[in-house]
């Protein structure tokens, strides 16, 4: 268990280290909003790291920008909008619902819809089937029955 | 009905397959740009060769050109610079060039070095106008149209079977 919590914990360390320029953030408020707009862009050149996560040269110069954006008093939207503009949709991690995208939106919870009724519909068979079994069981009992009965008729 | 519905699975197998394979030969790095026919965007800059020239996107020839984004810290700038300069002497469409967040002496002693392909070059130290064009890495090559709107980007060596592309593209605009 210890050694566990060590491994977490030099884990933790790690992703901590891996952004190390600091900024002279004006208040809190302003170094949150920087960490959560950071998170949410993509690195155009380690296209799996977040601009907050990797230390490509672009990466730093988006971080640049978005701690300079951020001191003039530009909302979240801005930055967000002129980042799409030059690097495109790409650089979201939460791309903007819109007709190119429903698919991505929305074909999982399709897709979990059409798993959901496939159970129904196979339980239902399922059940009916078994009804119907033991009324051909009762069918073949009474028939069953009646041959007993002529059986010891002779 | 009932056999058609053994054949979902199969059914359901094989446009997997098709689109996954369809996946593996996709370039997730080839990203099309943002600023497809859209402007050029604008731009205040020294040039490289002396400083106190400054440069706009008015500076751009009034002709389809050549955008090419290098730097003396990228190796395959320094790979692709020769083709450059053999399309510098056999085609007849401008070659620019942009000098991104580099070192002004190491550039023109690399000029120097391995010979000049562009018209001219914008030296753009800060990345500035790197930022705004969208560029992630050098060598990234923008064509650009007579009215000076982006028509297409190439990311990463131009070879002959791009300039072979990028020829066509430019027969279309004219």
């Amino acid at each position: 268990m210890k050694i566990l919590l060590s491994c977490w914990l030099v884990l933790l360390s790690l992703a901590a280290e891996a952004a190390i320029e600091s900024y002279p953030f004006s208040d809190q408020q302003t170094r949150e909003r920087f960490q959560s707009i950071t998170q949410e862009l993509r690195c155009p050149k380690c296209q799996n790291q977040n601009i907050a996560d990797s230390n490509a040269e672009i990466a730093q110069d988006l971080r640049k920008k978005v701690f300079q954006m951020l001191e003039r008093g530009r909302s979240d939207q801005e930055i967000y909008a002129y980042m799409t503009e030059r690097y495109g949709d790409f650089v979201l991690y939460q791309p903007p619902v819109e007709q190119r995208t429903w698919a991505l939106w929305f074909a999982p919870v399709a897709i979990l819809l059409l798993g959901l009724l496939t159970v129904v519909w196979i339980s239902r068979v399922r059940s009916r089937a078994a009804s119907s079994d033991q009324s051909l069981a009762e069918a073949e009992q009474q028939r069953l029955n009646r041959l007993l009965e002529q059986d010891q008729d002779r | 009905m009932r056999k058609v519905l053994l054949f979902l699975p199969l059914a359901v197998f094989i446009v997997l397959a098709v689109v996954l394979w369809r996946g593996l030969s996709l370039d997730p790095r080839e990203l099309p740009s943002a600023l497809l026919d859209k402007p050029f965007p604008a731009f205040t800059l020294g040039a490289l060769h002396d400083g106190k020239v400054l440069l706009t996107e008015k500076s751009l020839p009034k002709q389809p050109m050549l955008i090419n984004v290098w730097a003396t810290w990228c190796p395959a700038c320094r790979q692709e610079h020769p083709y450059l300069m053999r399309l510098a002497r056999e085609a007849d469409t401008p070659l620019i060039g942009l000098n991104y967040k580099d070192d002004r002496d190491a550039a023109l002693a690399w000029l120097k070095q391995l010979g000049n392909p562009y018209q001219f070059t914008i030296f753009d130290g800060e990345g500035m106008l790197g930022l705004d064009l969208g560029v992630y890495g050098a060598p990234e090559t923008y064509l650009v149209d007579a009215e000076g709107v982006i028509r297409h980007r190439h990311v990463g060596v131009v070879t002959p079977e791009v300039w072979a592309e990028l020829k066509q593209k430019i027969n279309q605009l004219n």
